[in-house]
């Protein structure tokens, strides 16, 4: 198997293995990523908040590489020699990159339902300044329902396309889309248009930020304040395997199991996630783990935290 | 919602639309997408949401595929446009001699403003990005047809002949 | 030096637009020798030995590129010819076509018999729609003759040849969003790896070669690859064309022998015809829109002190600090008249018109950039924006997912590295700053350190 080293770290790893998912499997010091989702063919590549210093290509090229890559999409060679957190120059890209994402972001996190389980919010407190140098106007734009269940707050997106492949891969019909160019983007589905079919709640949960939320926990509580709740039941439609959100006996809100890295175990479709909210509706497994840097973590016990194996797409 | 209109190419135009389809290989018909918008536009005079939808029919794909393209480009018009549409170029090679001066006598002459479309819906100005004509600026676009090495009279002339002759020059 | 003229020689005699005159002015003869008397490698072999490199702008060697293309797989191979001249500051392929179609048509039977092509499309930018319809008038009068169409004049060799226009998109000259464009999605440039010569359009193996670069290949493979690289200087080989803009005397575009000094082609009546007004030069930027702009110091003459060349090595010497690039041969010359930062603002503003969005560093910095720009510019900059803006185009450059993001940051690194005076002066004198130009500040004084 082909070793890479990643900070002064070497594992073997499978061929056609992204030096991101390499460095999830070392489990320390793994690169942020914002818009590549390991379930997601396609993803990545966009955010660039992923960015490393690849120094040796592999066993046979001992040059490195000269741009910073995205470790999300930069396929691992025998021999290659990777900086993340040590490359001072990886450092100081990564925070221009969360600057630049950050300056047309609202910052409207005291209002936002996704604080507290927000990866920008996470990068910013990771690699941001404490003010911002962009004191011009911000790119705003309208929030828009799609649908009975999902708000589209466009202001806050970061256009990851993630809930673009969630349509493409998930569903039968993709109605939402990036509409427009340059930083006048956005997703839409140009003519209002509602989203509807089993399985469109997954693009809250794909959404790294609050631009996609639940209608149903809009302002019910902020995350924190939530206790979950790992759960199942039968469902014809997913696994149903769920996390429950409770306030006391009630459930506030139902998303994916999501790992370490924020990314959903398994889709979940609409009923399971909107149309099932009684505690009699599920089978309770127990409290979920909580990833101890995430705000969320706050008021809870911090759990024992497994290191988690993403799965690995085959190589191509 | 917009109301429909009747939206539908003629004979000779779907058969034109089957032969640019024939270029790509068998199922890969998206790839005529901007042939046709290019078509759509000439024929229906911008690209409203019945034009795309029809075009997405046309070319067997989801609706949101021609939104997503025709939104892109910035040749379409996605909003309706005056019947001659003066796209200005205003990048640096025709700025330095001059191109500034020409959107501003363009939009004195027809009181209206960048982007703006004048009352009797003649004519539309829009500036616009190099259109690699900077040797011969300032320059305009009209329908397909370049105008170069413009002055406040050539301008004159050619508003004129467009008044004139209602189709474009 | 010779005259020779490899593309443009017989570009003004009218009848050179239809296939008759082109044939009777010695047109489509490497088809006929590439067919009836090479095999495809060995096509590749004389582009190889011609030097020949990519006048798109990045000048990568096309032999190379070619000899890259998958051959391991029974996918069908493409040939794409980029014809989405959109850099602003040049408008030489636009020429070519529009006068002398066959050549081009030409280029592309003997590319893609060399290349194993069945199918092979000009993708050419929206806005020529005009020359598309040339374009698909010489083509239909080449499947007329047989050069185009089943077995190639009488060959085993089929090929069909289509144009397709792009909808308003400088992006769109990138290859591989192109080669999105062409299928019918949104210009996006995608990730490298995989490479177009492996993993291209609808998944297949494809060469993307500019109108110029294949227009170059009938003459290589008339002549033979040795006869090509012996004209030009160096590693510079062949001749390229120039498209000469801004205050100059006789704007257009001009076929040169590379290796020209650049003095003589600004000031030469053969050429640019000096500086219109009789003017002083105050800047130069030799390659289109995104190569870094040159003082008038470092114009004529590099900062060895030896005389600047038209040619990629010499442009470019000096690396950053005092050279520039060759690019695409957009040759955008700048009068004493001219303001830096206007023109720097102007650049900004395309940039960000033309990024797609993708990338957060391209997306959102091109806008910032061009913000920052526009209020220098109109009076209201402050000394701190300058070193903002500095920041700002590091923050793009290199990391983003496909070079765009450099093309946009060079133009303002160039700007503040060379004409920081200029900039000062505007936050200086606001109010002076938007009645006048600067004029030509510390443009021609002798080379000295520069901070940044």
């Amino acid at each position: 198997m082909p070793k890479v080293t990643i900070d002064n770290i070497t594992i073997d790893v499978a061929p056609g293995t992204t030096i991101l998912n390499a460095a999830r499997m070392i489990g320390e010091n793994v690169p942020p990523a914002m818009c590549y989702y390991s379930k997601l063919k396609g993803s990545g590549g966009k955010c660039r908040v992923c960015l490393v210093k690849v120094t040796k290509s592999s066993e046979q090229n001992p040059r490195g590489m000269p741009k910073l890559v995205a470790s999300c999409c930069t396929q691992i060679a025998d021999g290659m020699v990777v900086e993340n957190v040590t490359s001072p120059e990886v450092i100081e890209a990564r925070k221009g990159v969360v600057e630049l994402l950050l300056i047309n972001h609202p910052l409207d996190c005291p209002v936002c339902d996704q604080a507290g389980e927000c990866h920008l919010q996470d990068l910013s407190y990771e690699h941001g300044a404490a003010t911002t140098r962009y004191d011009f106007g911000r790119r705003t734009f309208d929030k828009i329902d799609i649908g009975p269940y999902i708000q589209l707050h466009m202001t806050r997106c970061i256009l990851c396309y993630r809930c673009v492949y969630v349509a493409d891969q998930l569903t039968n019909e993709r109605r939402h889309g990036i509409i427009n160019r340059g930083d006048a983007a956005e997703i839409s589905t140009y003519i209002q248009n509602v989203i509807d079919n089993d399985f469109s709640g997954n693009v809250i949960d794909v959404c790294p930020v609050g631009a996609l939320t639940d209608k149903t926990f809009r302002f019910k509580s902020r995350v924190w304040f939530t206790k979950p709740m790992n759960a199942h039941r039968n469902c014809d439609k997913c696994s149903g395997k769920v996390t429950l959100w409770f306030q006391g006996e009630e459930v506030l809100r139902v998303t994916g199991r999501k790992d370490n890295y924020g990314e959903v175990d398994e889709f979940i479709c609409n009923t399971c996630r909107f149309e099932t909210k009684q505690k009699s509706d599920w089978v309770i497994e127990g409290p979920r783990r909580i990833d101890t840097h995430s705000v969320i973590a706050q008021n809870h016990l911090p759990y024992e935290l497994d290191v988690v194996h993403p799965q690995i797409e085959a190589a191509q | 919602m917009i109301e429909t209109k009747n939206i539908t190419f003629s004979p000779e135009r779907l058969a034109q639309v089957q032969t640019l389809i024939k270029r790509y290989p068998e199922g890969k018909q998206k790839s005529a997408i901007l042939p046709i918008l290019h078509l759509a536009q000439k024929d229906f005079g911008w690209i409203s949401v019945e034009v795309m939808d029809y075009v997405a029919g046309l070319l067997d794909i989801q609706h949101i595929e021609v939104y997503e393209v025709a939104t892109f480009y910035t040749m379409f018009h996605v909003h309706p446009v005056g019947k001659n549409v003066l796209e200005v170029c205003r990048t640096g090679p025709c700025m330095l001699v001059g191109s500034d001066n020409i959107v501003k006598y363009l939009e004195q002459k027809l009181n209206i403003q960048d982007g703006e479309t004048t009352p009797d819906g003649m004519f539309t100005i829009k500036t616009v990005e190099c259109l690699g004509a900077c040797g011969y600026a300032p320059m305009m676009q009209v329908g397909e047809k370049y105008h170069e090495f413009l002055t406040e009279e050539k301008i004159d002339q050619l508003l004129e002949a467009f008044r004139q002759n209602a189709t474009q020059l | 030096m010779s005259r020779l003229k490899i593309l443009t020689e017989h570009i003004n005699k009218p009848e050179i637009t239809g296939i008759e005159g082109y044939i009777k002015n010695g047109g489509y003869r490497s088809v006929e020798k590439a067919l009836k008397k090479m095999q495809p490698d060995e096509v590749t072999e004389e582009v190889k030995k011609s030097g020949l490199r990519g006048r798109g702008g990045a000048g990568f060697p096309t032999g190379m590129k070619w000899s890259f293309i998958f051959k391991g797989s029974d996918k069908p191979r493409y040939l794409l010819c980029n014809a989405d001249e959109s850099e602003p500051g040049t408008f030489k392929d636009r020429l070519l076509m529009e006068k002398i179609p066959h050549l081009l048509v030409e280029g592309m039977i003997v590319s893609s018999f060399a290349l194993g092509v069945r199918t092979a499309y000009i993708y050419i930018r929206g806005e020529y729609m005009y020359i598309m319809h040339i374009l698909q008038q010489a083509i239909d009068e080449a499947y007329a003759k047989g050069y185009l169409g089943e077995n190639v004049l009488g060959s085993s060799y089929s090929l069909d040849l289509h144009v397709h226009p792009g909808g308003g998109a400088y992006i769109c000259g990138e290859e591989t969003a192109l080669i999105e464009s062409l299928e019918g999605k949104r210009g996006n440039p995608r990730i490298k790896p995989p490479f177009p010569a492996v993993e291209g359009l609808w998944g297949c193996p494809t060469i993307v070669n500019n109108v110029e670069t294949i227009c170059k290949v009938p003459f290589i493979i008339n002549e033979g690859g040795e006869a090509y690289a012996k004209i030009g200087i160096g590693a510079s080989t062949g001749t390229k064309l120039i498209s000469a803009c801004g205050n100059i005397n006789k704007p257009g575009v001009y076929e040169i022998e590379l290796g020209v000094p650049v003095e003589e082609f600004i000031y030469s009546d053969e050429y640019c015809g000096g500086i219109k007004g009789g003017k002083q030069l105050k800047a130069l930027v030799p390659g289109g829109s995104s190569v870094p702009i040159l003082p008038q110091r470092l114009i004529t003459t590099t900062a060895k002190g030896e005389p600047r060349l038209m040619s990629y090595e010499s442009l470019a010497d000096g690396g950053f600090a005092t050279g520039s690039m060759l690019g695409s041969g957009g040759f955008i010359v700048f009068d004493e008249d001219q303001c830096v930062v206007r023109n720097t603002w102007n650049f900004s503003r395309f940039y960000h018109h033309e990024s797609c969005g993708q990338c957060s560093p391209c997306r959102e910095g091109t806008g910032w950039m061009e913000k920052i720009l526009h209020r220098l510019e109109h009076g209201h900059g402050r000394m701190e924006d300058i070193d903002l803006l500095w920041d700002v185009q590091r923050k793009i450059e290199g990391n983003t997912i496909c070079p765009f993001g450099d093309a946009a940051a060079w133009p303002v690194a160039a700007a503040i590295r060379h004409f920081r005076d200029e900039f000062e002066w505007h936050v200086l004198q606001p109010q002076e700053a938007t009645r006048r130009n600067y004029g030509m500040g510390r443009s021609a004084e002798p080379i000295e350190q520069v901070t940044v």
